[in-house]
């Protein structure tokens, strides 16, 4: 129980991409210090929206956002990177055409003196990331890629790492490994806050959790709070993994 | 400055046939790139091959000018297969580039001394519109009121070239909003999706460029009976890139688009090339000689476009929601 | 092990009781590497198939050399014993053989209606003569509409009916894709991870619709990395790595393979991830 200033606090927002249409209708989250944030819920229900809000890339409309007491609202994203937030999209997150190296040391664009000190934090995370840290991004499967765009956004020794759905598209080895790596990185301190599709796997992980419907933080709790609730297995969980 | 005079010169340009020939173009592009994505930027040659179509048959072949109309539409839906066979499997980027090539072709094809007895070379063709204007219903006289006080024959060609575009929009429209349209639209975004839907996407293409050049060879005709003579200079990019203008300027998936901003357009290049030459006369624009007038018109044009691509590319009746998806 | 499905025992490339396509020697390669080099395999008729395997399996390149959206470099493959090798994507489609994409290609242009209408095939409105007269084609788009408004009501979109499908979120515009593809009735449905993006409690619904599908006699095959939608609902899998088919059989048998549980499945399959030790190297790095 921590009467500190939140990491993040995202309060009644309203945003969308087109005039006069609203993703987020009043949606309130809170990341505290160390806090392994998972965001679930159906289609359409604004996950990325309200993650790529925090990010600056969505219309804020109405609401305002705090980035360890700051206001951050509308700044833009490469304000938002100096100040601590880093993004890790769904897709085109690394540079193929790069190396795993080049790809950090594009994480660490706006500090370069500081390449060293957080390459070798990344690496000792990611061990795989300096075996190969000559190998061109673009050769590397799905989940590898997740990793390189995972370190590349710890380069900059961020507040809060965000992350929209890391676990889509891959195998279902790859998608446990994901997951274990992100509470890997959670562990090392990093406050993380990410979307997810698959919300069983999320909510094991994760510390609290926010259910987002039609563009509203409908429900929250722990993960475990969530994950064993019947209305939300009704609701949003499916109980396919108990057939 | 003699605004009266600008002024009714300019509602003028709003009936001329000149604006018909671009409006009937624009409509065919609008086929081409608004409704199917296709980038073609060779309308000027469907519009010639239409013209000498017409014109070459009635002189060289001695075939009444209603056989020739007919010719000059087959002569552009085969210059239409002969380009779209291998260029139709080719990205749009490319489509564009061979486009213009195959308009420059035609147009020193048609300068070339070697066939110059049929296609009169860089002197070009006259003389092959005798039947049009014999068949003209309305007795010598003048017609209208105000700025719009026609001759009897410059009230038949307009009657005709606006009856051409009314039968064209409506043709347009009936297409676009029926099942093949729906098609047409969805080749427009991604063909694959719509070849995974059992739809066979090269023949649709090839249908919307030979129906898009057929309203170009209309377009072509109209021109070159108004002028009473075709000549190959007349079709070069400059023509090309005032029907993109015009097509923009209206809006490009639409079929008022290119009929409003055919008349929008030459309205206001009336006014603007009014009100410069006004202030040339009388001494306002010292630098600038009346010929020049004509040449930043031009300009004016190139301007004009890349202000509407950057600021409005829907044009006036374009759907935004239709364009913003794109960004 | 026996089962209904197959003639002898499940094992990679066996001959089954009734196949509705039969693949030989397909092989695709790009410069050095091989992306499909499937010896022989044939999917069972009236039944749902999964297709599983890694990243980079080679499973969307062979699903795009079947339906003609790619050319292989040898290899020949039959579709109701009709040969297909060389048949252009739009014909195969003719032919019954609909698929879904991997990145999903709802056409954003159009309204979630116009969608719908267009995955219809026998439209004489579609044809250009005949799209001029609007009543030869009038009472065939009524009856498609009628059509396309039911399918939408079953995947949830109907609220969405008039949207343009930008609009749509991402598993909306996989639930229409899916969707369109069923309006043609097809004989075989090749989806390409349908279920990817779509909400847990509504992938349920669906998995009830494609168990319909196989109710109506049509044929379904699934790429999926879901492995609870395979489990439930598939009657046969086939596990692709590295281009070649290494494992095939009932659900229960192929997820029991230690070699498919190692490359593809992970040992973590059935365990809260939670409490999954990890390690973690001293904050003493920073």
């Amino acid at each position: 129980m921590t009467t500190q200033t939140p990491v993040v606090y995202a309060e009644h927002l309203d945003a969308g991409y087109l005039p006069g249409i609203n993703i987020l209708n009043d949606c309130s989250l809170v990341a505290n210090q160390g806090e392994l944030i998972g965001i679930i819920g159906p289609n359409g229900a604004g996950k990325s929206t309200l993650l790529k809000s925090i990010f600056g890339q969505v219309n804020i409309r109405s609401g305002k956002i705090w980035l360890n007491g700051e206001d951050i609202t509308g700044l833009k994203a490469n304000k938002l990177v100096s100040k601590g937030v880093a993004f890790v999209p769904q897709t085109n997150n690394v540079f193929p055409s790069l190396t795993i190296e080049e790809n950090l040391q594009m994480g660490v664009f706006q500090t370069p003196k500081r390449f060293d000190e957080r390459f070798d934090f990344v690496t000792s995370l990611f061990p795989d990331l300096g075996k190969r840290r000559h190998q061109k991004a673009g050769s590397l499967s799905g989940g590898e890629r997740q990793m390189v765009a995972m370190g590349r956004a710890l380069m900059i020794d961020p507040s809060v790492l965000l992350l929209d759905e890391p676990s889509a598209g891959l195998s279902p080895v790859r998608q446990d490994e994901t997951f274990l790596r992100v509470r890997e990185v959670n562990q090392a301190g990093v406050t993380v806050i990410m979307v997810e599709q698959n919300a069983r796997r999320c909510l094991q992980i994760c510390d609290r959790a926010y259910v987002l419907d039609q563009g509203h933080d409908a429900h929250t709790g722990t993960g475990r709070e969530l994950l064993n609730d019947p209305k939300m297995i009704e609701l949003y969980l499916g109980n396919l993994a108990d057939l | 400055m003699d605004w009266l005079n600008i002024g009714s010169l300019a509602l003028g340009e709003l009936f001329s046939p000149f604006t018909a020939t671009f409006i009937l173009c624009a409509l065919g592009l609008s086929v081409h790139f608004g409704y199917t994505g296709l980038l073609n930027f060779g309308q000027a040659a469907f519009a010639a091959v239409g013209a000498y179509g017409m014109a070459i048959s009635v002189l060289t072949f001695g075939l009444p000018l209603g056989v020739g109309i007919l010719i000059g539409l087959l002569a552009s839906a085969v210059f239409a297969v002969i380009l779209g066979i291998p260029t139709l499997r080719l990205r749009a980027d490319y489509l564009a580039i061979v486009t213009i090539a195959a308009s420059e072709v035609f147009r020193y094809f048609m300068t070339t001394i070697g066939f110059a007895k049929v296609t009169g070379g860089s002197n070009g063709l006259s003389q092959f519109g005798e039947d049009f204007w014999a068949a003209n219903p309305f007795p010598e006289g003048t017609y209208g009121f105000g700025p719009f006080m026609y001759r009897a024959d410059e009230l038949w060609i307009r009657v005709v070239a606006f009856a051409l575009i009314a039968v064209g929009a409506v043709f347009v429209w009936l297409l676009m909003r029926s099942p093949w349209g729906r098609v047409l639209k969805g080749i427009r975004e991604d063909e694959d999706a719509v070849r995974s839907l059992g739809k066979n996407v090269f023949a649709y293409k090839l249908q919307a460029l030979i129906i898009g050049g057929a309203l170009a060879a209309l377009g072509g005709m109209v021109f070159v009976i108004n002028l009473s003579n075709v000549q190959p200079q007349s079709w070069g990019t400059t023509f090309t890139f005032m029907i993109w203008t015009v097509l923009l300027l209206g809006g490009a998936a639409t079929i008022l688009g290119p009929i409003v901003g055919g008349m929008v357009f030459f309205v206001l290049l009336s006014v603007t090339q009014g009100i410069m030459s006004g202030l040339v006369d009388i001494g306002a624009l010292p630098f600038l000689t009346l010929p020049q007038v004509g040449q930043i018109r031009f300009l004016l044009i190139g301007l004009a476009l890349m202000l509407l691509v950057i600021f409005r590319p829907q044009g006036i009746f374009g759907n935004k929601k239709e364009l913003q998806f794109n960004g | 092990m026996a089962n209904e499905i197959s003639i002898g025992p499940a094992a990679p490339g066996c001959k089954k009781h009734d196949p509705i396509l039969v693949a030989d020697n397909v092989m695709r390669q790009f410069g050095g590497l091989t992306a499909v080099n499937v010896e022989h395999v044939e999917i069972p008729r009236g039944q749902i198939t999964a297709l599983i395997g890694p990243n980079g399996a080679g499973k969307t390149t062979f699903f795009n050399l079947l339906t003609g959206f790619d050319k292989p470099n040898t290899g020949s493959w039959t579709f109701e014993g009709k040969n297909l090798a060389g048949v252009p994507s739009y014909k195969v489609a003719r032919l019954g053989m609909i698929r879904t994409f991997q990145l999903t290609k709802a056409l954003s242009l159009l309204t979630v209606i116009e969608n719908m209408r267009l995955g219809a095939q026998k439209q004489p409105g579609e044809n250009f003569l005949r799209a001029l007269i609007r009543p030869l084609w009038a009472k065939n788009e009524a009856a498609i509409t009628v059509k396309a408004d039911d399918l939408l009501k079953r995947f949830k979109l109907d609220a969405k009916r008039e949207d343009y499908a930008a609009g749509l979120s991402g598993g909306q515009r996989k639930l229409l894709e899916m969707a369109r593809a069923l309006m043609s009735e097809p004989k075989l449905v090749m989806l390409d991870e349908p279920m990817a993006g779509v909400n847990p409690a509504l992938t349920q619904s669906l998995l009830d619709h494609i168990k319909d599908l196989k109710k109506n006699g049509t044929t379904v095959l699934f790429v999926e990395h879901d492995m609870h939608m395979v489990r439930h609902i598939s009657d046969w899998v086939i596990v692709m790595a590295e281009g070649k088919v290494v494992a095939e059989g009932p659900p229960a048998q192929v997820m029991k393979d230690p070699a498919v549980i190692d490359a593809y499945l992970g040992a973590h399959a059935d365990t809260d991830l939670g409490t999954v030790a990890i390690n973690v190297p001293g904050k003493a790095g920073n």
